[in-house]
């Protein structure tokens, strides 16, 4: 099962070689990895995701928590939390399946975000299921690249993450 | 005042006496500040000397080691030395010079990534940027290095930053920014409580100890939590002498080159008390027969140890000497008697007696070299601070030399480095100058290191 790590750290130099060479170190392995600052410059955040058949979740919480940038770790239990990804997606798109394009992006509530003569650029966010989803329906117009943030997540009701 | 002067006066406030060091081009504004500073200064033949004597007076002292050297090939002749305190947990910091700030990362004359070099093997490391950083810098690096479980802290200074003027008021202490450091020291009173029962409840129990409890200055609880107990002791490589090895409880060291009666009894004990140790796997071996029959609490100070090899039935996070302190209390709450584990510790009596470990007199003639160990222990009653290097006569220290005290045995255990011993009792004899400080050594091990002899004869230590 996938398992997110939302990780508070100081906004430092260095700070995500360190948390990368943990990872590779201990012989963890990332499935995605997010990293940008939060409401205080100070601090960033990264969310982490993990396979936890390759390895013990705590292991990995607890050897991240030795490292001194590390200020907070949370664990986010995915019926606690609302999870998103963000897809941009470049499909080859002629006048006659522009249309049909179009309607699935309706249906799936995504943005077609620049068009030319021969391609459509796509944007889409929504579960990784989702967006799986959505990459697979297109697949047969001809996808000419894509790029996915990786999960990103928060957990649900007052409580900060 | 001039950023090198900031440094030394920044380190002199953190207690710093000895520098073990070799100066090089980048680091020459805080050797030309030295002078005016009452600060010792050893002046090592390799930059490794340096760590590795760092390490030594670490160990041999309890405080925080200090060694220096310059950017490049000086930093990262260094490298060996903060793996094996990473390894060991030894609390050292390590400043190293860099090219200026300009220079980095144009592949300048004597440049190297130090700070990425080492990012596996230190606690924690700074790359100081800006001058007004460094009394806050070296504040935390001293307090990172020394609290928690101790290990190495590399601060990498750019020339031109201590080149730099500054502010320093040497009474003023900068406010440390480490939100996320918050090392755990007291154990949970109510794992405490449990820890008491189930040692309560024990037939068959084994106190499994290691640096944790050096580290942690816990060896007097350590040996009241036996005694009071009647619990049979075995220390790691890194614990030897945080129990004394001559007492009636003692049984040495465990694992691969433990003892047999050591093993004998992890293998029928019904509780491990383990303490400030790691299940490394020169300990355990193969895990899965590790301790068969046994429940594990285990106390230590690094959460990450917990359950990482060994699932702990009751497991403390806390610094072993408050741990231990709060345990006895408890435990004196359960009134043990002593007789309640009697067949137990006859058994453990008749293991002593029928697998001693034997000590080889002499072979066609020549002197073994388990025997010349037993009679420096024989002549120096096991008081004499021992230093060792690594391989088969390490082994043989280990077994035959018996520990009486704390800080006594002073050893490469989880690195295993080679030329660590001869450096390693420099810095302990500098930690201990009234002592007698020995280096047992294998004539590779020594090789390795041998230049420091030059050391030794230039400051007049007495090492054997």
């Amino acid at each position: 099962m996938k398992h997110t790590l939302s990780v508070l750290v100081e906004n430092k130099p260095g700070v995500l070689t360190r948390v990368a060479g943990l990872f590779a170190r201990r012989g963890f392995n990332i499935d995605s990895l997010v990293v940008a600052e939060t409401e205080s410059p100070e601090v960033s955040r990264m969310t982490i995701t993990v396979d936890e058949q390759d390895q013990p979740v705590e292991q990995v919480t607890k050897q991240l928590h030795k490292l001194i940038n590390v200020i907070k770790i949370t664990s986010l239990d995915p019926t606690e939390s609302v999870e998103r990804e963000l897809l941009l997606i470049k499909v080859k798109a002629d006048a006659e399946t522009r249309s049909e394009i179009m309607q699935i992006v309706e249906i799936f509530r995504a943005k077609i975000v620049d068009v030319s003569h021969e391609v459509l650029i796509i944007e889409m966010t929504g579960t990784r299921e989702k967006v799986s989803a959505f990459m697979e329906l297109l697949e047969q117009f001809g996808v000419v690249e894509l790029v996915r943030t990786g999960r990103l997540a928060m957990g649900r009701g007052k409580r900060p993450t | 005042m001039k950023a090198s002067k900031v440094i030394l006066e920044a380190l002199k406030r953190e207690g710093v006496e000895t520098i073990f060091g070799f100066p090089g081009g980048q680091i020459i504004p805080l050797y030309d500040a030295i002078y005016d500073f009452d600060i010792n200064h050893i002046l090592v033949r390799h930059e490794q000397g340096a760590g590795h004597a760092a390490d030594g007076y670490a160990r041999a002292s309890g405080k925080v080691g200090v060694c220096m050297a310059t950017s490049g090939p000086g930093a990262t002749n260094l490298v060996t030395p903060i793996a094996n305190a990473y390894m060991d947990s030894v609390p050292m910091v390590a400043i190293t010079g860099q090219v200026s700030r300009h220079l980095i990362g144009l592949d300048s004359f004597q440049e190297a990534d130090i700070t990425g070099i080492t990012l596996p093997i230190v606690k924690h490391s700074y790359l100081v940027k800006r001058s007004q950083d460094l009394p806050r810098i070296i504040s935390e690096a001293f307090y990172i290095a020394g609290t928690g479980r101790p290990g190495p802290v590399l601060i990498d200074i750019p020339v031109d930053v201590t080149k730099e003027e500054l502010d320093f008021d040497p009474d003023h202490l900068p406010a440390m920014q480490l939100p996320g450091y918050k090392p755990n020291v007291k154990g949970h009173p109510k794992q405490v409580r449990q820890a008491a029962r189930v040692i309560a409840a024990a037939e068959r129990p084994v106190i499994y100890a290691g640096g944790g409890v050096i580290a942690a200055d816990a060896s007097q609880e350590l040996r009241e939590l036996a005694t009071y107990g009647h619990i049979p002791v075995t220390t790691t490589l890194t614990g030897k002498g945080c129990f004394p090895e001559e007492h009636d409880l003692s049984m040495g060291m465990l694992g691969m080159h433990g003892t047999p009666y050591a093993n004998y009894a992890v293998s029928q004990a019904d509780l491990l008390i383990a303490v400030g140790v790691r299940f490394d796997d020169r300990v355990t071996g193969n895990l899965s027969a590790f301790a068969p029959h046994a429940r594990f609490v285990h106390v230590d100070i690094d959460p990450a140890e917990i359950s990482k090899n060994v699932a702990a039935d009751v497991p403390i996070v806390g610094d072993a000497k408050r741990v231990l302190t709060s345990l006895l209390v408890e435990l004196k709450k359960l009134e043990l008697s002593a007789d309640r584990h009697l067949p137990w510790m006859q058994q453990v009596e008749t293991w002593k007696r029928e697998h001693p470990l034997v000590v080889r007199e002499s072979e066609d003639g020549e002197i073994m070299p388990e025997f010349a160990i037993h009679k420096i222990w024989e002549i120096t009653r096991g008081e004499a601070v021992t230093c060792t290097d690594v391989g088969q006569h390490q082994m043989w220290a280990a077994q035959h030399y018996l520990s009486s005290r704390p800080r006594g045995f002073i050893t490469s255990a989880g690195l295993g480095t080679m030329g660590f011993g001869f450096p390693a009792a420099i810095g302990a004899q500098v930690a201990r100058p009234g002592e007698l400080v020995i280096d047992i050594a294998g004539d590779g091990s020594f090789q390795m290191t041998l230049q420091e002899l030059a050391t030794a004869v230039q400051y007049h230590h007495r090492h054997r």
